[in-house]
């Protein structure tokens, strides 16, 4: 098992260094300090304005999130099993593997919902400095700057779509009770902020129309989106996308790359993501680490998982076509 | 059609067979004889098809989606249209409001002691229902013996008094203030918890509070309860008993006047979205970097502390407490009007309230059947309209790119 990712770890390196170099560069250039991430810097009105800035995809070589030997066990179950998972800078990595293979276990063990039974999870945080994730509470992680969206869409479903989304600031805003009773003017600036940054969101994923509706009254490809606009308004630099084109036909799920390549290249953000269409995985992603009966079985670039006779054994068996 | 008239038949004979030996049989004691009073029965039947025709037509309507009752076109149009006129705009919302105010202001000028006294207890329900329409209409946390918070501040207040003769006006913050203790008392045990397991530990938490203080009798009285509460003082003036209610009627009135305004704002404010999103859904509300125990904790003591604030006005209109008046009755008659004005609407709480206890009151001449109607009118409402007497109400927001900037 381990000489696979031993072997793929190695490639990766290679591969991702030219990119890295370019990127640099980029990075060298004096960018504008960004005070608030989440407000959206590639808005569909203003692209045509801001092209030439725009960035190159920066995949770094630094993690954002580090995963060492993590193991989740249900009672007598080992859902994970000694899982290692990096995932650097400007990254967009893939989690595959059959059902039941424990890849929405991991992201819950990561976001703080199941406490790990043993093993590691840090975040770098905007300091590049190492934060151990164990044991904290998930509003923490989230306020630390992970986010994520749920394989069973989980919106408020009675609230409306905005509403919604500025539910997401909560982390990132500070009004208290007293300000809500005496509506201070900090409390009033705030507000009208949050709601302007959510607009500006929904814009990003094309809601924009629907701000006003009920979030379970929208079709289910916007209900996504609007999962991944909620989770994009807590500003994080780690977005964890489960399973986001479930449900989704073709056209759809060819929109939703573009928007996930698009996050990734207009914010400081690395997107971890869950997926079984194999053709978007393949496309999307920069690495992808594949996962059976809870233990990493191969990683690297696509298409060396895509070759990986063990992958295709597991997994991929039906569907290497894609 | 067949169809129904069947049904109906046959509810009606099977109703008929059931009542049989309870209203059709009499045992004439004098003559030693069994009477059969058939008539009875056949009565009892006929109502009970025409009854089950009228609810399988009521069924039919709400299958195809229509109003229960059928006015004409243009009168339903025009009750609508009256109906929503309050909320169209700034200006008829205001002279609504304050022809409302204007009228509660007046009411105890031109009615009598009696009304004024049960306008008191209506307001005080009004108060309570507010406060509990924070915990299960926003935040979604099910509290079964929301009573409890109550009789924490009626004998706060009470037990001050008695002790230490503090008055009123200090004790309505202190009752507002041991109710929050409670609240929290109550809220830190139960943050794990949600929906039945929540409900029945908020039920034993009332019982708990109303049977210590029951059976604490060397400090509340027990059953005997605390009797000779002062109303409340204005400045020491001395009043009678019309313009004792009167002033007790005006500070409830403020109250609630309060109690609107503070939970209006706070519904719509960060901390307010926080506890409609944990009502949602609690793991999406984590995830969001929703702090859980701080929001669930907000929503009990927010919620509690109306409780204790009412308790103290309670006390003071009673000049008498006892443990009997916070059973779980209460408490069921406060959830009701919650359930029934709409979960987390603020007007149809107020209407909810203002209807279950002043309709009683006015309709004396049917008292004996006031649980029975009170229970119909919960079943109706629940079939026909779940979502309770106002819905909707929801926030306008002002995106700065849409509507320009606003003027603040």
């Amino acid at each position: 098992m381990s000489h696979y990712s031993e072997t793929t770890d190695v490639d990766k390196d290679a591969s991702t260094q030219p990119r890295n170099d370019a990127s640099r560069a980029q990075e060298a250039a004096p960018k504008p300090p960004v005070l608030d991430a989440a407000i959206v810097e590639d808005q569909p009105e203003s692209s045509v304005a801001s092209a030439p800035a725009r960035r190159t995809p920066s995949i770094g070589s630094r993690p954002v999130l580090e995963v060492e030997e993590l193991t989740q066990d249900f009672g007598g179950l080992r859902a994970l099993n000694e899982l290692d998972l990096t995932v650097n800078e400007g990254e967009i990595v893939a989690l595959i593997g059959p059902n039941g293979a424990g890849k929405t276990t991991f992201f819950n063990c990561v976001t703080g919902i199941y406490t790990p039974t043993e093993g590691r999870v840090y975040l770098y945080d905007a300091q590049k400095r190492r934060q151990l994730l164990n044991g904290r509470k998930p509003h923490d992680i989230t306020a630390m700057g992970m986010a994520r969206t749920f394989q069973n869409i989980r919106l408020f479903g009675d609230m409306t779509v905005l509403e919604n989304v500025m539910i997401g600031r909560h982390c990132r805003t500070s009004a208290g009770i007293w300000g809500a009773l005496a509506r201070t003017r900090a409390a009033r600036r705030e507000e009208q902020e949050t709601i302007d940054i959510s607009y500006a969101l929904l814009e990003s994923v094309h809601l924009e129309q629907f701000w006003n509706e009920r979030a379970h009254n929208l079709p289910y490809g916007a209900q996504r989106r609007l999962e991944i606009a909620r989770a994009l308004a807590t500003n994080p630099r780690m977005l964890l996308l489960d399973e986001p084109a479930a449900g989704m036909n073709p056209q759809e799920t060819k929109e939703l790359e573009e928007l996930v390549r698009r996050l990734r290249d207009s914010r400081d953000l690395s997107i971890l993501l869950i997926e079984h269409d194999m053709g978007m995985v393949m496309s999307l992603s920069d690495r992808i680490y594949v996962m059976e009966y809870g233990s990493r079985i191969a990683s690297g670039a696509p298409e060396e998982v895509r070759a990986n006779p063990r992958v295709i054994q597991a997994y991929l068996g039906e569907s290497d076509d894609a | 059609m067949i169809n129904y008239l069947g049904k109906a038949l046959l509810a009606s004979c099977w109703f008929m067979l059931l009542t049989l030996p309870v209203m059709g049989i009499r045992l004439n004691t004098v003559d030693q004889t069994v009477e059969w009073q058939f008539d009875r029965v056949l009565m009892l039947g006929a109502a009970i098809f025409f009854l089950s025709m009228l609810w399988n037509w009521c069924f039919r309507r709400k299958a195809r989606g229509l109003p229960l009752l059928g006015l004409p076109a243009a009168l339903g149009k025009g009750l609508g249209e009256l109906f929503r006129l309050p909320t169209r705009n700034a200006r008829t919302r205001a002279v609504s409001l304050g022809a409302v105010l204007l009228i509660m202001l007046l009411m105890p000028h031109v009615s009598s002691f009696y009304q004024t006294n049960i306008m008191i207890s209506a307001l005080l329900y009004v108060m309570l229902a507010l406060g509990l329409n924070i915990a299960v209409g926003i935040a979604g946390q099910l509290v079964l013996g929301y009573v409890a918070f109550y009789a924490v501040g009626a004998y706060s207040y009470a037990l001050l008094n008695q002790a230490f003769g503090l008055g009123f006006w200090t004790c309505l913050p202190v009752g507002g203030f041991m109710a929050v203790l409670f609240g929290l008392a109550l809220g830190f045990p139960v943050l794990r918890l949600r929906g039945d397991y929540l409900a029945i530990v908020t039920l034993g938490f009332g019982e708990i509070v109303r049977l210590t203080l029951l059976n604490w009798a060397s400090l509340t009285g027990g059953s005997g309860g605390i009797k000779d509460i002062p109303a409340p003082g204005f400045f020491g003036m001395q009043m009678d008993i019309d313009v004792s209610t009167m002033f007790v009627y005006y500070i409830v009135l403020a109250a609630v006047v309060v109690t609107i305004v503070v939970i209006s704002r706070l519904k719509n404010s960060r901390v307010g979205l926080a506890l409609q999103a944990l009502r949602e859904d609690e793991i999406a509300c984590e995830a969001m970097g929703i702090n859980l125990a701080r929001v669930k904790l907000s929503a009990f003591a927010l919620s509690s502390c109306w409780a204790g604030f009412a308790g103290v006005i309670f006390a003071a209109k009673t000049s008498f407490i006892n443990p009997a008046s916070f059973t779980f009755m209460e408490s069921a008659m406060i959830l009701s009007m919650v359930v029934l004005g709409g979960m987390g609407s603020i007007v149809g709480v107020v209407i909810a309230a203002m209807i279950l206890i002043l309709a009683p009151e006015y309709l004396r001449a049917f008292s004996e059947y006031r649980m029975l109607i009170f229970g119909a009118i919960m079943v109706v409402m629940m079939i026909f309209r779940p979502q309770g007497l106002v819905t909707g109400e929801r926030r306008r927001y002002r995106i700065t790119k849409l509507h320009g900037d606003a003027a603040q």
